[in-house]
C-alpha cells in the first residue's frame, strides 16, 4: 500500500527536528555544552508531541473532523521517539552507561522516576500500536492500556516542573495545555462540551 | 568602546595566547565547533576588543590542566541579571557599563574605602591564577583569571575584632542589569564567605581573564573568584564589600535554602536534591570526570573546616 500524501507529509514534518540535530550537532548549533541542551531539546520535542497526541481525540469530536484520527498513531509513535531520543542522551550521552548514577537517580529524584514512568507507558503503547496488537489485546483492553496516555500527560508536565531550577512559567504553560486537554476530555465524556460531529456524522 | 594604550610591561597577545584561538583537537566536536564558529562570525566579541593587562605574575596555585577555549568561558554563563539561559549573558550584557565602577568596603573595618576599580587594577600587583570552576550543575571550566588576593584588599581596611563573615553584593540597577525586572532572585545578587575563607590566599578577586579585562558576561569590572566553592558562591560585577559579624544573606540560599547552603563547598558526595554531584563535565568533553572534593584544593582548603559536618553546612 502507497503511504497517502498527507500522511508522508506528517511524516517529514515530525521527523524535522531530529532532522535538524544532524545539523545542529556537527555545527555547534546546540552550544558548547550540547549534551545537557540535548537534553532539553529532545525533552521539549517529546512534550510537544506528545501534546499533539493527546490533541487529537479532543479536536476530532469537537470540530467533527474525524479524519484526524488517522494521524493519531504516527503522532504517538513521534513522541515516544523523541522521548527514546531523550532518554538516549541521558543513558548514553550524560552518563554513558553509569549504572550506579542512573539507578540512583531512577531511585532517588521524583522527577527521573516520573521520567522513567511516562517513558515507561510511552513504551508499552508504541508496543501495542499496531492493529495486530488491537486485535489481540481486543479493543477493551486495549484501549483501558492507552488510556494510559493520559497519566503520561500529566507525569511530563510533573516531571518538567520539578525539572528547572528556577522561573517554572515554561512548564506552567506546557501543563496548563494538558489540562485543558483533559478537562475537554472529561467534559466530553459527560456531553458537556458540543460535538460538531454529531451533525456531521 | 575601548581604547588600547600599550605600555612597555603589556604581556603581548602572543605570550598570552600561545595555540592562537585556544582550541584543540582534544575538545569535543560541538564545543570547538561552537567556538570557532563564534569566533569567525562575532569578531566584536573576540577577546581582541578588550583590553590587555599587564604584566602578570605566575602564581603558584594555577592548575596545569588544558584551559577551557576563550569563546566557551565567555559565552556560557550563569549571570541572572542578564538572563536565565546560559547564552543570555554574552547576548544581552553589552548593557552594562563596567568603567568607570566603584566598589566600596565598608562595615566592621577600621578603614571603610570607596575604589576607584580601574584605579585599584593599576596599583596593584596582578597575578594570572588558572583555577578549575566547577559549576554546581555539575559541569566544569579552567579558567586563566587575571586578579589578586581579596585578602590583600581586606587587610587594607583592617577589619574589627568583630568582623567574622565578608558580605558581596552585585551592583542593583535594572537599566544596566535588565534581568533584574525580574523576580528571578533576590536582587542584588549577594555572597557572601567566613573571614578566615575570605582571608585564605585561594580567594581571589578576579578583574581579568585570559589576559585582558573581564567581559561583562563574567562579572565585569571586578567578581570574586572562589574555587573550591561551587561557581555560584563566586559573585560577578561587585559594588559593596561588607564586613559583618552575622553570617550574611546569600541568593541561592534565599531561593532554594535545602539546594544551596551558605558553604556550597564543592563535594562529590554530597548530592544536590535532583542530581548527582559525584561526577562533573568538563566543558568540551564528552565523558564525565570524578568530582573532587574541595574541587581538588582539599590540599589548601580543607583545614579550614576540621571538625565541621559537611552534611549539614553543604
Ligand atoms: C528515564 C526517563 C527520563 C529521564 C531520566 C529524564 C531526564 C531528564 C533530565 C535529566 C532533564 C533535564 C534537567 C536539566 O538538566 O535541566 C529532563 C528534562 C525534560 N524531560 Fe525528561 N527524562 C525522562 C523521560 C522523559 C519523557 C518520557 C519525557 C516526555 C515525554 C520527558 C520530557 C522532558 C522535558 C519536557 C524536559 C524539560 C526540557 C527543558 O527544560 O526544556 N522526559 N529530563
Amino acid at each position: 500500500m502507497r503511504p497517502s500524501l498527507d500522511k508522508t507529509i506528517l511524516f517529514i514534518a515530525a521527523s524535522l527536528p531530529a532532522l535538524a540535530l544532524l545539523w545542529l550537532l556537527p555545527t555547534g548549533g546546540l552550544g558548547v555544552n550540547p549534551i545537557r541542551e540535548g537534553m532539553h531539546y529532545t525533552g521539549d520535542w517529546a512534550i510537544r508531541l506528545l501534546i499533539l497526541a493527546l490533541a487529537i481525540t479532543p479536536a476530532a469530536k469537537v470540530s467533527g473532523a474525524k479524519k484526524l484520527f488517522r494521524y493519531r498513531r504516527m503522532i504517538g509513535l513521534f513522541a515516544f521517539f523523541y522521548g527514546l531520543l531523550h532518554v538516549f542522551t541521558y543513558v548514553v550521552l550524560d552518563h554513558f552507561f553509569d549504572a550506579e548514577t542512573i539507578i540512583k537517580d531512577i531511585a532517588k529524584r521524583p522527577f527521573i522516576t516520573i521520567g522513567m514512568g511516562v517513558f515507561l507507558i510511552l513504551l508499552a503503547l508504541a508496543v501495542t500500536s499496531t492493529n495486530k496488537m488491537v486485535r489481540r489485546l481486543g479493543a477493551r483492553r486495549w484501549q483501558a492500556l492507552h488510556r494510559l496516555v493520559y497519566a503520561a500527560g500529566i507525569g511530563t508536565a510533573v516531571h518538567f516542573t520539578l525539572s528547572v531550577k528556577k522561573d517554572i512559567t515554561e512548564p506552567l504553560i506546557y501543563s496548563a495545555i494538558i489540562a485543558t486537554l483533559l478537562l475537554a476530555r472529561l467534559l466530553l465524556r459527560y456531553e458537556l462540551l458540543p460535538r460538531l460531529s454529531l451533525r456531521s456524522s | 568602546m575601548l581604547i588600547r594604550i600599550r605600555r612597555a610591561g603589556d604581556v603581548r597577545e602572543s605570550e598570552i595566547t600561545p595555540e592562537g584561538l585556544y582550541l584543540s583537537r582534544r575538545h569535543f566536536l560541538a564545543g570547538g565547533a561552537a567556538a570557532a564558529l563564534g569566533l569567525s562570525m562575532n569578531p566584536a566579541r573576540a577577546e581582541t576588543a578588550l583590553r590587555a593587562l599587564g604584566p602578570l605574575r605566575k602564581s603558584g596555585f594555577s592548575a596545569t590542566e588544558e584551559r577551557t577555549p576563550y569563546e566557551a568561558v565567555t559565552s556560557y554563563n550563569n549571570f541572572y541579571e542578564f538572563g536565565l539561559d546560559k547564552e543570555d549573558p554574552a547576548a544581552n550584557a553589552h548593557t552594562l557599563k563596567p568603567r568607570p565602577w566603584s566598589l566600596r568596603v565598608e562595615g566592621e573595618v577600621m578603614r571603610p574605602q570607596t575604589l576607584e576599580v580601574d584605579d585599584l587594577i593599576a596599583k596593584t600587583p596582578l597575578e594570572e591564577r588558572i583555577y578549575r570552576l566547577r559549576c554546581v550543575e555539575a559541569w566544569s571550566m579552567v579558567v586563566p583569571w587575571v586578579g589578586f588576593p581579596l585578602s590583600s584588599l581586606l587587610k587594607r581596611v583592617e577589619p574589627t575584632g568583630k568582623a567574622k563573615y565578608v558580605a558581596f553584593e552585585t551592583l542593583h540597577d535594572p537599566k544596566q542589569m535588565p534581568g533584574q525586572n525580574k523576580e528571578a532572585l533576590e536582587w542584588p545578587y549577594r555572597e557572601g564567605l567566613r573571614l578566615d575563607e575570605a582571608m585564605h590566599p585561594l580567594a581571589i578577586l578576579a578583574v581579568g581573564l585570559y589576559g585582558r579585562v573581564l567581559p561583562n558576561q563574567n562579572g565585569a569590572p571586578i567578581r570574586l573568584v572562589v574555587p573550591w566553592k561551587y561557581g555560584f558562591k563566586s559573585i560577578k560585577s561587585i559594588v559593596r564589600i561588607r564586613l559583618t559579624e552575622r553570617q550574611p544573606r546569600t541568593a541561592w540560599n534565599v531561593a532554594a535554602p535545602d539546594e544551596y547552603g551558605f558553604y556550597a563547598n564543592v563535594n562529590p558526595d554530597v548530592d544536590h536534591p535532583r542530581w548527582s554531584q559525584a561526577k562533573e563535565r568538563r566543558i568540551g568533553d564528552f565523558f564525565r570526570r570524578d568530582t573532587l572534593m574541595f574541587n581538588g584544593y582539599g590540599d589548601e582548603v580543607a583545614q579550614l573546616y576540621s571538625g565541621m559536618n559537611l552534611r549539614r553546612y553543604f
